[in-house]
């Protein structure tokens, strides 16, 4: 099944270990599939939560509660570790294991941070009485913001489970579309949090 | 086996090299798409059973006035579950068993892009079904209609875990459907045979192509709506609950974005199915292939653009019904030029009226009606009459019975020896057909005119003297007839099985790839991958003197994935989170979900290396089933 794209001969195209076999191939298009129905996950996450912000039913306000300084230091942890992502793609690509290994660590220490960040916030806001149950504005909030967080709970173990498979064999023909789908996740869950960032915080803050 | 272990007193290796032979864990851990297809087909089939069985139920209360036969809640439970059932457990489990069985050979692919996940997505499927069917025994089925709308859905009004069970078992159905859906689209993209563009690839395979591009889009805002109504009902959100602030049209949205596409995610694999039959029985190539092909995706793209018309009278404004209005009229027009492409079809050719071909022929005016009455409830003032009466049931029952369950049943006798080796049985066939066409429209060309009278939906009984009574037990006399009409499938079933001739590989004098193999297909498919050069591979073939399609490559080993049991130990672990939840039984719940991730561990670091088929074996494999 591989035999006809031999056939194809590109002249000297760049060589990517991810893409070397069908599977790796069939991985890395039905990961952006999936992709796709997330984003339509999250866009439906999105409206429920415009639709509701108002309702606050007497609760804290989206003004009273976000403050400008916690959330940009998340963004720029959560856009960092995209970056070391890439660079870990980057390794890959080279075929260097161990550059490969220690950005794709970097990565999800900066996950953990942000994940910590989030805590920490969600905490404060349970005390200025800004509950999941609270109201509808409550619901929709921790629901929007919880799901990408548990996103990136998921990114966080599976990345770390892939380091240790790329540590114990290489990066090889099975491996390398893992790392690489990862990194596509990775770097959806980013894109969200731009979302977020925009249209929870910074419209929260102003209207 | 891990308990039969324990109970002996630790392993047995006899005992495991028993179970491992059995051919019962064959089936159990089988990544083949198409063993999956057939327990896909055959467990749809059953639901499809239990859900008629719940509609002739229904049907029985509404013979006469003030029946007390099945009344209040029993009623709703059942309307819930007939609805719920036919949808998501019948319909859409059939189609993926055809498709899981068909595609492939179709496209002239050895295997499915995700072996793996495909059997994982049979078994959550079935643990969904399983999961909703539980309802009956523990607790009281849902009964919120199958639209589960709230504030009907919330606690307050529907306590008891009735609802509960829908949501956790269409949640756990869904996101099987999300596995096949991307492992069909990844299939067709990557693993087509060498020439099979995309403009040469037969129509039943557009039609999965385009559903499943629908299910990724369309599935998850009813996952979302789904376990927003969760939050709501577990953990006390307020998104749907007005007084905390909540808005119930929020899931209406969410629900129709999600249930308008799917009327087409049914129905487009059954114009696949239509197109692939009609072509066949006819001896003619399909009329106006492209244009087929290009209705097919403007009816899924103009899908997403209707979800309104489902909520004219929510009180939305009349700009926002108008366009919605026109949306969904436009929609007639690429039908229309399906089914004028099907009639140029058969216009002119040598038709044989096999029991495949009475039901794509029986589907044509059905699903036309269906149609009409569909751009009849597409103009809001109208709608506002029809809304929640019978004529919206009989509509929506022209257009998937007559558009789906035509088309699953042209498919299964089409393809049946393709799946079995054995061609079912034509002149049971032909029963099964007649009587199921005339039981059909017996039941629900009558419910126009009582919706149009009056009758409303959903409710468990009406008055005397409205001149209701004639009407509903027409109604009732239909249903029992497609319920006979059954009868005469399952015999034909059984007597094939037991003495039903060898089909051989090409019974209909086919048109497409999957008729160039043995019946059933061997394992790995296509013994050398075939070289397509036209639409209609065979028939190409064939035209030129051909024994059979020109092979691609030479014979050599081939390389298949091989059996997991991961699958449904996975599938039991989403069960077990499922009951959890329904019985709010957290523990259990969090168990459930941590054998999930523990198999999901498992599957992470499983290197499996799968194993060869070399061409002796191959050869003689071919060579006995040719003899």
């Amino acid at each position: 099944m591989s035999d006809h794209n031999q056939l194809s001969m590109a002249p000297e195209m760049p060589h990517h270990t991810e893409t070397s076999t069908l599977e790796g191939k069939n991985k890395i298009l039905g990961f952006w599939f999936f992709l796709g129905a997330e984003t339509v996950l999250f866009a439906c996450l999105f409206g429920t939560y415009l639709a509701l912000r108002h309702s606050t039913m007497g609760g804290p306000t989206s003004e009273e509660l976000f403050s400008l300084p916690m959330v940009a230091a998340a963004t720029v942890i959560l856009l960092t570790s995209s970056l070391t992502s890439v660079l870990g793609i980057l390794g890959m690509h080279r075929e260097n294991v161990k550059t490969m290994l220690f950005w794709f660590g970097v990565t999800v220490l900066l996950g953990l941070a942000f994940l910590g960040l989030e805590i920490y916030e969600f905490i404060e806001y349970v005390h200025e009485g800004h509950t999941f149950t609270r109201s509808a504005f409550g619901s929709s909030f921790y629901t929007l913001v919880g799901t990408h967080g548990s996103h990136v709970l998921f990114g966080v173990i599976w990345i770390t489970t892939l380091i240790y498979q790329g540590w114990k064999k290489g990066i090889t023909k099975e491996t390398a579309p893992k790392f690489y789908v990862a990194s596509l996740y990775w770097h959806f869950i980013d894109v969200v949090w731009v979302f977020i960032f925009t249209v929870v915080y910074l419209l929260g803050m102003i209207s | 086996m891990f308990i039969v272990a324990i109970f002996t007193g630790g392993y047995n290796d006899r005992f495991l090299e028993r179970v491992r032979n059995h051919w019962l864990w064959d089936w159990l851990t089988t990544v083949d798409h198409k063993k999956i297809g057939i327990m896909y087909f055959l467990s749809g089939f059953f639901f499809l059973l239990v859900g008629g069985i719940e509609a002739l139920l229904i049907r029985m209360q509404l013979i006469v006035p003030n029946n007390d036969f099945m009344v209040g809640d029993t009623f709703n439970q059942l309307l819930t579950m007939h609805g719920t059932t036919m949808i998501f457990l019948a319909a859409m489990p059939m189609i993926f068993g055809l498709m899981n069985v068909v595609v492939p050979l179709q496209i002239g692919a050895r295997d499915v892009a995700f072996p793996f996940m495909n059997a994982l997505g049979f078994w959550l499927f079935l643990a969904g079904g399983l999961l909703l069917n539980f309802s009956w025994l523990f607790g009281g089925a849902p009964d919120a209609g199958w639209t589960g709308y709230p504030l009907l859905a919330l606690n307050q009004f529907s306590p008891g875990p009735g609802v509960d069970y829908y949501v956790l078992g269409l949640q756990i159905a869904g996101l099987s459907s999300m596995m096949g859906a991307i492992n069909f689209l990844v299939t067709i993209v990557n693993m087509r045979a060498p020439g099979m563009t995309f403009l040469r690839m037969p129509l039943f395979t557009w039609g999965a192509f385009i559903t499943s591009a629908l299910l990724v889009f369309a599935l998850p805002p009813l996952t979302v709506g789904l376990f927003e109504l969760m939050f709501d009902r577990l953990f006390g959100s307020h998104f749907y609950d007005v007084a905390g602030g909540g808005d119930p049209v929020i899931w209406q949205h969410l629900f129709w974005i999600f249930g308008h596409p799917e009327v087409y995610i049914l129905v487009l694999p059954a114009f696949g199915v239509m197109s692939e039959v009609i072509a066949t029985f006819s001896k003619k190539r399909l009329f106006g292939y492209s244009s087929m092909v290009f209705a097919m995706v403007l009816i899924g793209f103009l899908g997403f653009m209707v979800w309104v018309h489902h909520m004219f009278t929510v009180g939305l404004g009349p700009m926002s019904n108008a366009v919605f209005a026109i949306a969904t009229m436009t929609i007639a027009v690429p039908t229309g030029i399906k089914i004028f492409n099907w009639l140029f079809t058969m216009w002119g050719g040598r038709i044989r009226f096999t029991t495949p071909m009475l039901f794509a022929v029986g589907f044509i005016p059905t699903f036309v009606i269906g149609g009409v009455t569909g751009v009849m409830l597409a103009v809001p003032p109208a709608d506002f009459q029809y809304h929640d009466t019978y004529f919206v049931v009989a509509h929506f029952h022209y257009v998937i019975i007559g558009g789906t369950i035509f088309g699953l049943f042209a498919g299964m006798y089409y393809w049946w020896p393709k799946m079995f080796g054995k061609k079912l049985n034509e002149t049971l066939g032909r029963w099964h057909f007649w009587l199921f066409l005339i039981g059909f429209h017996l039941t629900f060309l009558v419910q126009h005119w009582l919706g149009l009278w009056g009758m409303p939906r959903r409710v468990f009984t009406y008055q005397p003297g409205y001149g209701l009574e004639w009407g509903n037990q027409l109604s009732t006399a239909g249903a029992l007839l497609m319920g006979v009409s059954m009868i005469f499938l399952l015999v034909n079933i059984a007597v094939t099985a037991r003495r039903g001739e060898k089909a051989g590989a090409d019974p209909w004098d086919g048109r497409t790839l999957e008729w160039a193999i043995p019946s059933p297909a061997p394992e790995y498919n296509f013994a050398q991958l075939p070289l397509v050069r036209d639409v209609d591979a065979l028939w190409y073939a064939k035209m030129n003197g051909k024994k059979g399609i020109e092979p691609a490559e030479p014979i050599g080993s081939i390389h298949m994935p091989s059996p997991s049991y991961l699958p449904i130990l996975m599938a039991i672990g989403f069960f077990i989170a499922g009951f959890g939840f329904v019985m709010r039984a957290i523990p259990a719940a969090v168990l459930g979900l941590i054998m999930v991730f523990l198999t999901m561990f498992m599957r992470s670091f499983d290197h499996d290396p799968g194993y060869h088929i070399e061409p002796e074996e191959i050869e003689a494999t071919e060579k006995g089933a040719r003899a």
